[in-house]
């Protein structure tokens, strides 16, 4: 038989054509009625969204008296010096503790969950699922519930109000997602390069950094993101586990800031600006991470 | 041929990780149950054995039950805006006719979750301000005076206003993992719906819904944890004020542990939140075979 005359071909090209010509004017127009009544929706939801913030950006440039008469509109005189005292008032000293806080516990996030996905995924032994169960199930915990524990935990081992008292309950609340997302990763990578390495007389350990660590990198670069972005946020640890407020982080610091300058609104929204400001650029740069980040797992902060 | 399976050293590799993840996220469990049994002052090494006092006397307090009833609130009121929702908004992002937007709209709707709750909450509390606010600003604007309210201030809407800027905050991030999640669906399912002549509501019932049916059951349980966990943004507008109308669990264990140094009691309910949580993660491991995964 050939193609001319086959049945199936004629009908293909029959509902081609009946397709191409079942779009009448009639549904142009109400795609396009369709397309416009979205876009209106959607425009209004991002400006509920981006608006906020950026009256935020905006106030936190404003006088008193502007701030209270002018609500809405733009600063009549544009008071860059708001920024500078919020800094100053002790914003500056937050940002300091909270870009430590993130760095060193990220750090350790990513190369003892690293290590420990990496004998989860390359090896077999015994009591290896009872281990990997434990470590996820951390996934499931509420932080409430370690509070008080932790909280006196930290006092008895003598970190209580200090950087270890965040970075340690941070280290030990962002590993089992770490790991989770590290791991389906690692399972992924081949193993004839490891087997060849190994021939070559690689020990366990150069398997790990030439190898997986290399390899690894986007699901690195993934839980590097997630895990800051975490950090950087925390409150309820933050507020409890440290008492010096030459200490504290960026969230809880506001708080500080707010009762010290209860009544100078321009300083207090120019240090919300700069609390949320390095999140939101980092997200719009590391887009592509985040949201390979979210597809590999997703667990609210 | 040697390669690095059946080899035991694997567990220096894990121990570091698993020795720091069971002394302070798992030992910190019992160890709240233990402390849950005494009385005890955060000043005062002595501690009085009670036993199961402090539950029976958590179960008459009523602040529990509107704490329980808060907690609920915002698990219902999160579901319909952000599972709900979420679903709504990624289903529309991916239809043909706004598609080349998306990219624009996706970013945008993301941007709150990345900030911090005590940022967002610090920031809503102006917004909310009566005088100043923009949410009254809109009212009066608008014309609509009289419904211009103290937000926070009331015991009656407080929770509401609370409930509200958690949705602000995070129904773009659900939308963003349910995208995802349909962006995998293949192609050909919604051609040959097309071909077949379906709408688009039928399509999204039919065939979107279905196909991402795990990430659904996964989000709607990430979001009831999320609804018993709620702190940060319950803490920082309101305290749990005004009167005790917004106090959820997670402030109610913050206030008899830090503001009335009633240590014991405060771990009763932390067990408590721990006993909430556990059922329903263990939910999410029944429903969703894969556990977490997404």
């Amino acid at each position: 038989m050939s193609a001319k005359d086959s049945p199936i071909v004629t009908t293909g090209d029959m509902k081609e054509v009946r397709l191409k010509k079942s779009k009448p004017l009639s549904t142009k127009l109400k795609d396009r009625l369709f397309q416009i009544v979205i876009l209106i929706w959607f425009s209004i939801f991002a400006i509920c969204i981006i608006y906020p913030i950026i009256w935020l950006g905006l106030s936190g440039l404003k006088s008193n008296s502007d701030f209270f008469l002018n609500t809405w509109s733009l600063p009549k005189e544009w008071l860059w010096s708001n920024y500078k005292e919020a800094w100053d008032a002790g914003i500056g000293q937050y940002f300091f503790n909270s870009v430590l806080v993130t760095v060193v516990s990220v750090v350790a996030v990513l190369l003892l969950g690293s290590m420990a996905a990496f004998g989860l995924s390359r090896f077999r032994f015994k009591g290896q699922n009872i281990m990997l169960f434990v470590i996820l199930s951390g996934l499931m915990l509420a932080p409430q519930v370690s509070l008080i524990p932790l909280y006196k935990i930290l006092q008895a081992i003598g970190l209580y109000n200090t950087y270890g008292a965040l970075i340690v309950p941070y280290v030990a609340f962002q590993l089992p997602f770490a790991i989770f997302l590290m791991r389906s990763y690692f399972l992924s990578i081949p193993g004839e390069l490891e087997e060849s390495a190994i021939i070559d007389g690689c020990n366990s350990w150069r398997v790990y950094w030439n190898i997986i660590l290399p390899m690894g990198k986007p699901i690195i670069a993934s839980c590097a993101l997630l895990t800051g972005m975490n950090v950087w946020n925390e409150f309820m640890f933050a507020l409890v586990f440290v008492e010096d407020s030459s200490l504290r982080t960026i969230p809880v610091g506001l708080m500080n800031l707010r009762s010290q300058l209860d009544t100078n609104f321009g300083i207090q929204l120019a240090g919300l600006a700069v609390a949320a400001l390095p999140m939101i650029i980092a997200y719009i740069i590391f887009q592509k991470q985040f949201v390979r980040g979210l597809s590999a797992g997703s667990v609210k902060g | 041929m040697k390669t690095l399976r059946y080899n035991r050293i694997a567990i220096l590799y894990i121990l570091p990780a698993f020795l720091l993840i069971l002394s302070f996220v798992f030992l910190p469990i019992v160890y709240n149950l233990y402390n849950s049994m005494f009385r005890w002052s955060s000043f005062d090494a002595a501690k009085t054995f009670v036993g199961f006092n402090y539950y029976g006397r958590l179960f008459k307090d009523p602040v529990f039950y509107i704490s329980l009833k808060n907690n609920s609130l915002y698990a219902v009121i999160s579901l319909v805006f952000q599972v709900g929702g979420g679903l709504v908004i990624a289903a529309v992002m991916e239809d043909k006719l706004i598609r080349k937007f998306q990219p624009f709209f996706r970013t945008v709707f993301f941007i709150p979750s990345v900030i911090s709750i005590a940022v967002v909450g610090l920031m809503w509390q102006l917004l909310y301000n009566p005088e100043i606010g923009l949410v009254n600003g809109f009212l009066h604007a608008i014309g609509h005076s009289r419904w211009a309210h103290s937000w926070l201030g009331d015991s009656n809407t407080a929770i509401f206003a609370v409930i509200f800027v958690s949705q602000w905050q995070y129904t773009g991030y659900m939308a963003m993992l349910f995208l995802i999640s349909m962006q995998k669906i293949p192609a050909e399912y919604y051609e040959a719906a097309m071909i077949d002549g379906a709408s688009k509501i039928k399509t999204f019932l039919k065939i979107t819904i279905p196909q991402i049916r795990e990430m659904i059951l996964v989000g709607t349980v990430i979001t009831v944890i999320g609804a018993f966990k709620v702190f940060d943004e319950v803490y920082v507008m309101t305290g749990g004020g005004p009167g005790r109308s917004t106090e959820v669990l997670g402030t109610m264990l913050y206030r008899a542990a830090f503001r009335n140094d009633e240590m014991g009691y405060a771990s009763a309910i932390g067990t408590v939140i721990f006993i909430i949580t556990l059922i329903l993660s263990l939910l999410q491991m029944k429903l969703g075979k894969s556990g977490q995964e997404v």
